[in-house]
């Protein structure tokens, strides 16, 4: 870290921590993108295998974790492990009954998958920044001669995962809105409201930012916070030296606020806006 | 920091395992706070129910204790009344057979008397005839005086 910094500029150092190990056409031929530059020519159809794979493997495991103790629930002496998975549970739950008013069986486990693994995924934030991206570093130049592998380890750092989560929502809430409103509903929705119908331009030009609005900030303000953490965490690793640890502590204390915060905030959001799209035209 | 693929595939992600979490998860859960929910709201109502009946078998309980009270009450006075009767009854059948033996022996006294009687009566008509007998020195008809004698006999 300390060392590092001195090889590299604070900026080149900063600059690597926040590159994606990419995977795509560069070239007329499929690879790793070796630098910033590469990967921004791969333009779209590219995958950041790092943010996407740690994404998909905290997914998995919190999932198949999950199914392993409800499989060894019990309803009479519940276990250690089951209290604790019962509670986040009872807590989704409670949240979706009270935020909810309709019947719709998907939104419990739509709740439930969309807090606990973005409250892992921006756990990752509180792994030391250098632990597992220099070790992958180390192993890609080592193993592969891939010198400089960039390696993300917090997936809600970058944006393509936290749009892609707030998308599938916007989804939801489009495919919710129109089958219980009937395609006329979501758009009378949008053009005769708040004004009338004798102000339908005016009504469209709040209304349709305003539902598009939904999906990016939701994505976003994810995507922001937990940014602006990991990029304070790179400062203090990059600029002061052995004065880090104690700072990277006192940031530490103050991110894991936002950690479960976040996942709160999207998570109720996603109550919200599904339970806006289940709410039937009043008049 | 671009846009790319890497957006479609969290969608995709995000679509399997919220299928997962809907069909393999979420349910396990679901089911089991359901079923202990229904378990502790059975017990409370077991609670509820065994309280009523634990109350309604006190009163019952009382309610026969007063009963027993009162048919015990009722016994030991019929008791009563039945000994005093038969008190009663014993000293009526005591007074009458003391009457009976008094009769009898009332009875008996009449009948000895007669018998002295009428053995002094045979007597006297022997001493009578004996003593005629002496004054007239056996001149009279044994079948005459006989007659009178017992004619004088049955006068006395």
């Amino acid at each position: 870290m300390a060392e590092a910094a001195a090889e590299q500029t604070v900026q080149e150092y900063i600059n690597h921590h926040l590159s994606f190990l990419t995977f795509g056409k560069v070239d007329g031929h499929w690879g790793f993108a070796h630098t910033p530059e590469e990967a921004m020519e791969m333009g779209f159809w590219a995958v950041n295998v790092d943010t996407l794979g740690w994404s998909i493997f905290l997914g998995a495991a919190f999932l198949l974790f999950f199914r392993s103790v409800g499989k060894r629930a019990t309803v009479d002496a519940p276990s250690g492990i089951q209290n604790f998975v019962e509670a986040v549970f009872e807590f989704v739950d409670a949240r979706v009954s009270e935020g909810f008013n309709y019947k719709n069986d998907l939104i419990g486990p739509l709740c439930l998958t969309l807090f606990f693994w973005i409250l892992l995924m921006n756990t990752m934030d509180l792994v030391p920044v250098d632990l597992i991206t220099k070790g992958f570093e180390i192993f890609a130049a080592v193993v592969f001669g891939f010198e400089h592998a960039p390696f993300k380890i917090v997936p809600t750092t970058d944006p393509n995962i936290t749009m892609g989560m707030s998308v599938f929502v916007f989804l939801l809430i489009i495919y919710y809105s129109i089958k219980n409103k009937g395609i006329g509903g979501f758009l009378s929705e949008l053009a005769f409201h708040p004004f009338g119908k004798w102000m339908m331009p005016f009504n469209l030009i709040i209304e349709v930012p305003t539902l598009f609005a939904k999906p990016i900030s939701l994505g976003l303000r994810l995507f922001g916070n937990l940014y602006a953490g990991e990029l304070l965490f790179l400062l203090i690793a990059s600029m002061l030296g052995y004065w880090q640890l104690p700072a990277h502590f006192v940031w530490a204390v103050f991110h894991i606020l936002v950690i479960p915060l976040q996942a709160f905030v999207f998570m109720m959001l996603t109550i919200v806006y599904l339970n806006a799209a289940h709410d039937k035209p009043h008049h | 920091m671009n846009f790319n693929a890497t957006f479609i595939g969290q969608i995709i992600a995000m679509g399997f395992f919220l299928w997962f979490c809907k069909n393999y998860v979420w349910p396990l859960f679901a089911n089991v706070l359901e079923e202990r929910k229904k378990k502790i709201a059975d017990g409370l109502e077991a609670a509820n129910r065994a309280q009523k009946d634990l109350e309604s078998a006190q009163a019952k309980s009382a309610e026969q204790l007063t009963e027993a009270k009162g048919d015990a009450a009722s016994i030991i006075d019929q008791a009563n009344k039945r000994a005093a009767q038969i008190v009663d009854e014993a000293k009526v059948q005591a007074r009458e057979e003391g009457q009976r033996i008094i009769a009898g022996a009332n009875a008996e006294i009449e009948q000895e008397v007669n018998r002295a009687k009428e053995a002094l009566r045979a007597q006297v008509s022997a001493i009578a005839i004996a003593g005629a007998e002496k004054i007239l020195e056996g001149s009279i008809d044994q079948a005459a005086n006989e007659e009178m004698l017992n004619k004088l006999a049955s006068e006395l």
